[in-house]
């Protein structure tokens, strides 16, 4: 028997899109993890980055840190305004500007999504093209609210669209 | 066709009252690697309160560890030789309030053969996030893992810590 069930897959089509969802996620698991890639269209950047909102809430109170190294400095960003953010950034995609076929490739973790307490997110992504604008970023986020999570939306945050053959794919683990 | 077991559930623990320490003991060497994920909450904060990791219950000087490091304005790295534990965070991320974090994999638990690598991320939303990798300087196999916390700290009722056993294809 799988324990790290896919729920479910969305693929970018042609065109491009402004966000992808995941709604009505079960609240029958421990754990998700969402597996994805991503490139975005923002006309005149080589990065570019989405938000995450949680249960359709863009009321205040995310809050992200991230460390990230480029190739040649590492530095750490966010925290500035604690649990006041109403998105979690989520940065470094590749862009309009950036080597053709080039996406950013991300892990999110999110550890008992159905528990009574602020929820918790911790993310790895990484931008590689072969040009100068490339990144590994550690990010940890938290949801000052103690509702279930049932709902997670990706948004375009500073271009027009999530561009084609972008992918996003949630899985729970299973309960004990 | 079924999907394989990759990620099987072993073993949970939902504290429901303080505790110093919590202990998994009697691990199996069926998988290939085990995966710990805790939702952490402390009795108290300290700056440097974090949870520590043992293994077998060894207390010896035989664990080391490379850190990455970012608090939102600081992007730091360190090292730490011949230590008795490894922090599964050094920066401190156990507070009253809201939930740190932290995802733990042990790597090729079960071989005799060669010391065991531990991969960790931690971190807490409102704080800081860390990449960590640890080392323990022995070729048994794991067979119990250990959370301790900075006495006179404990991990607060509602702390969870899930095993997951990893099974290569």
């Amino acid at each position: 028997m799988a324990n790290m069930i896919p729920i479910s897959t969305i693929t970018v089509g042609s065109g491009g899109i402004s966000s992808v969802s995941f709604n009505n996620i079960p609240q029958t698991y421990t754990d998700l993890k969402i597996l994805g890639s991503a490139r975005t269209v923002r006309s005149g950047a080589s990065s570019d980055y989405l938000e995450i909102i949680l249960n359709g809430s863009s009321a205040s109170g995310y809050e992200y840190i991230t460390v990230q190294g480029n190739g040649s400095a590492a530095s750490s960003s966010g925290g500035g305004s604690p649990l006041s953010g109403t998105t979690i950034g989520f940065d470094r995609f590749p862009s309009s500007t950036a080597t053709a076929n080039t996406f950013g490739n991300f892990e999110i973790y999110i550890p008992n999504y159905t528990a009574s307490r602020y929820k918790f997110m911790s993310s790895d992504q990484v931008a590689e093209n072969n040009s100068s604008e490339t990144t590994l970023l550690l990010q940890a986020s938290v949801w000052a609210n103690t509702a279930p999570i049932n709902s997670i939306r990706f948004s375009i945050g500073g271009g027009t669209l999530i561009d084609v053959y972008s992918t996003f794919t949630l899985y729970g683990i299973r309960k004990y | 066709m079924p999907l394989p077991s990759t990620m099987t559930p072993i073993a949970t623990n939902t504290l429901t009252a303080a505790a110093a320490s919590v202990v998994f003991s009697g691990i199996p060497n069926t998988y290939t690697d085990i995966v710990a994920v805790c939702s952490l909450i402390a009795t108290s904060a300290t700056a440097q309160n974090a949870p520590q990791l043992r293994v077998n219950g060894d207390t010896g000087s035989n664990y080391s560890v490379t850190v990455l490091n970012g608090n939102g304005t600081n992007a730091a790295s360190g090292r730490y030789n011949n230590q008795t534990l490894i922090y599964a965070d050094y920066y401190g991320i156990l507070s009253t309030s809201g939930t740190a974090q932290a995802t733990i994999h042990y790597m090729n638990y079960a071989n005799t053969t060669t010391y065991k690598s531990i991969l960790i991320r931690s971190g807490k939303g409102d704080r800081e996030t860390t990449a960590s990798v640890g080392l323990w300087r022995s070729t048994a196999a794991i067979n119990s893992i250990s959370f301790i916390t900075d006495s006179p700290q404990t991990f607060a009722a509602g702390t969870i810590f899930t095993l997951y056993g990893i099974k290569a294809a």
